[in-house]
């Protein structure tokens, strides 16, 4: 049996961003950032104050953010440009595929407020569709971690060792921070953070905890749950999902996200192609959200650990029939 | 080594030549591409080439250099042919424009590696803001070159254009100058009747830029408006530029059936006599 992961106390995975961006902005001074009036909200603020000559103020007009983030990378400048990121994936795609990606620019963009936990404001502000935008853009890292602690290391880690344009995607409610402070993180490697062999599940962002949840309760029914967490979506660590695939033989993901074109859609197209078993799919289902607290939106449309054990237990029946 | 700079506005007169010429051979040869913009705006890309711009074609990106940014990419064959009339690549090459393989793609595509592009573009209403950054990294940096960006008037609809311009005088980017080709002319007819833009000049003042007016195919005109741009401080200019679209071939000047076309093999003979005569 692996260790147990234990919250040190909820936290949102925005604070690990605002703390990871003034470390990096610290040791590189070629970080600068650009707000689009929305600052505090996505956590530039800690950034402008430690550092304001690199901070760049340029009002609500995220088109001309992303152009002007291009400008600056192409002069040798790391511009980090945080917004929701239903403006930072989807008002600006045309600015990321062209004056981004097409010329493989090292733009950090963070899509704050991602997924349902947004939370009251509703659909319009919940990023349920931006890691399908991000990924099939060519150049393009997509970085997805799990809690506020790994959300400090990735955007480091999206300053300091991706080389091209970067999506880092982090969250606004406080939910549980639970890996370590010296964790192993590689960009483009899965994190196998529980042993199983019975089932795999595969999640990203917060449905991390939720699937670590389900695995601890499974495994008091005897069922050993393998637990992975992708924090880096694009590229995709082929090798620990073909190995999971191959010894486990059923898989299931969680995002907070549609369930088209996320994490279930990465994790399908690798594994039909180099290992085919039967999945499931948990994430939003060809739908927007709505107002509501956090929690209680995310037990609403089902993403959360008793979502993923009813769907294990269905699964593994349909195993052990067959 | 810098490219030297030719002020006699006849010897600027005669490169311009050469240069709608190769524009108007390549077009054909591609069977596809932008002949009218090309040509119209050739006495100012010769301007700034061979005039202007702090460039050096040896070492494509040295760092002091001025940047040209052209946001309306589909002029792509008018910034090759200048390119390589400037020594950037053989002219040779001009051959391949468009086809499978060449480095010379149908809007500018940095990752095929032809010296002398600053941006990948083609979608349009995004140059200017990432001359903005280019521009505003520049001032961080405290660097002494110029960005000079390439607008086209129809581009003007794009609303992340006004978004830059604005961005741009809140920045104060005096080391910024936007030319806008001023040819009334988009591919579906006039920008007056397609979707007004005038009154231009008062819409960039109002977003606080300087503006300068001039006969965008007159060297000597195009020259002074560069340095009356040049010397504006506190904030960014910009230069209305009113060109002819297919200028140097009078049957098809300012014909905006000629924005998006190239010339067949016996159309290129034709426009190539009318270009020969209507010199001097």
């Amino acid at each position: 049996m692996t260790k147990r992961f234990i919250n040190r106390g909820d936290r949102a995975t925005r604070e690990g961003f605002r703390e990871g961006l003034v470390s990096a902005g610290r040791r590189h001074p070629e970080v600068v950032a650009i707000g689009a009036d929305i600052t505090s909200s996505v956590g530039v603020d800690l950034f402008a104050e430690h550092f304001p000559k690199r901070f760049i103020s340029l009002g609500i007009a995220e088109q001309n953010c992303m152009g002007v983030a291009a400008g600056l990378a192409l002069e040798g400048k790391v511009p980090v440009f945080a917004t929701y990121g239903v403006f930072a994936a989807l008002r600006t795609t045309d600015q990321v595929r062209v004056s981004v990606c097409y010329n493989d620019l090292h733009v950090v963009i963070g899509g704050a407020h991602a997924g349902l936990s947004v939370g009251a404001d509703g659909a319009t502000h919940q990023a349920l569709e931006d890691i399908a935008v991000m990924r099939v853009l060519p150049h393009m890292t997509i970085l997805s971690p799990c809690d506020a602690t790994q959300t400090n290391i990735a955007t480091q880690k999206a300053v300091n060792q991706v080389k091209g344009p970067v999506y880092l995607r982090f969250g606004r409610a406080p939910m549980a921070d639970f890996t370590s402070e010296t964790q192993v993180f590689e960009v483009g490697r899965g994190q196998l953070l529980h042993t199983g062999d019975d089932i795999t599940l595969i999640a990203t962002g917060h449905m991390v905890w939720e699937a670590l949840q389900a695995a601890y309760l499974l495994e008091e029914d005897g069922i050993r749950a393998r637990v992975i967490n992708i924090h880096t979506i694009k590229p995709i660590d082929r090798e620990i999902l073909v190995k999971a695939a191959r010894e486990t033989g059923a898989v299931i993901t969680a995002e907070e996200h549609q369930v088209t074109g996320g994490l279930g859609g990465a994790v399908a197209e690798v594994l039909a192609r180099e290992f085919p078993v039967p999945m499931r799919f948990i994430g939003m289902a060809d739908r927007f959200g709505e107002s509501g607290e956090p929690k209680e939106l995310l037990n609403h449309f089902g993403l959360n650990s008793l979502a993923i054990i009813r769907e294990a237990k269905e699964m593994l029946t349909e195993k052990f029939r067959s | 080594m810098i490219h030297p700079k030719v002020h006699d506005p006849l010897l600027l007169k005669e490169i311009s030549m050469e240069i709608r010429t190769s524009v108007i051979r390549m077009l054909s040869k591609a069977g596809s591409g932008h002949l009218g913009a090309s040509l119209g705006l050739a006495d100012l890309f010769t301007c700034l080439y061979f005039s202007i711009l702090n460039h050096d074609p040896e070492n494509p990106v040295y760092p002091g250099r001025d940047r040209l940014i052209l946001s309306i990419g589909h002029v792509a064959p008018l910034l090759y042919a200048t390119l390589a009339r400037a020594g950037y690549f053989p002219e040779k090459e001009l051959d391949t424009l468009r086809k499978q393989g060449s480095r010379l793609q149908g809007h500018p595509g940095r990752e095929h590696g032809l010296p002398g592009l600053e941006l990948s573009a083609g979608s349009l209403g995004q140059g200017l803001s990432v001359s903005v950054g280019r521009a505003l990294a520049g001032k961080m940096n405290e660097e002494e070159w110029m960005v000079y960006c390439i607008l086209g008037d129809g581009e003007l609809q794009e609303g992340s254009i006004w978004e830059a311009a604005m961005a741009a005088s809140h920045l104060e980017l005096d080391n910024l100058v936007a030319i806008v080709d001023r040819n009334g002319v988009q591919i579906d007819g006039k920008t007056e009747e397609v979707m007004a833009i005038e009154p231009l000049k008062e819409k960039w003042k109002a977003f606080g830029w300087e503006v300068v007016e001039c006969d965008g195919n007159n060297h000597h005109d195009l020259l002074s408006s560069f340095h009356l741009a040049h010397q504006v401080t506190g904030k960014p200019a910009v230069i209305l530029a009113y060109t002819k679209m297919g200028k140097g071939v009078p049957s098809i000047e300012g014909n905006y059936r000629w924005h998006g076309k190239a010339p067949t093999t016996k159309e290129a003979a034709l426009f190539l006599q009318e270009l020969e005569d209507s010199e001097g």
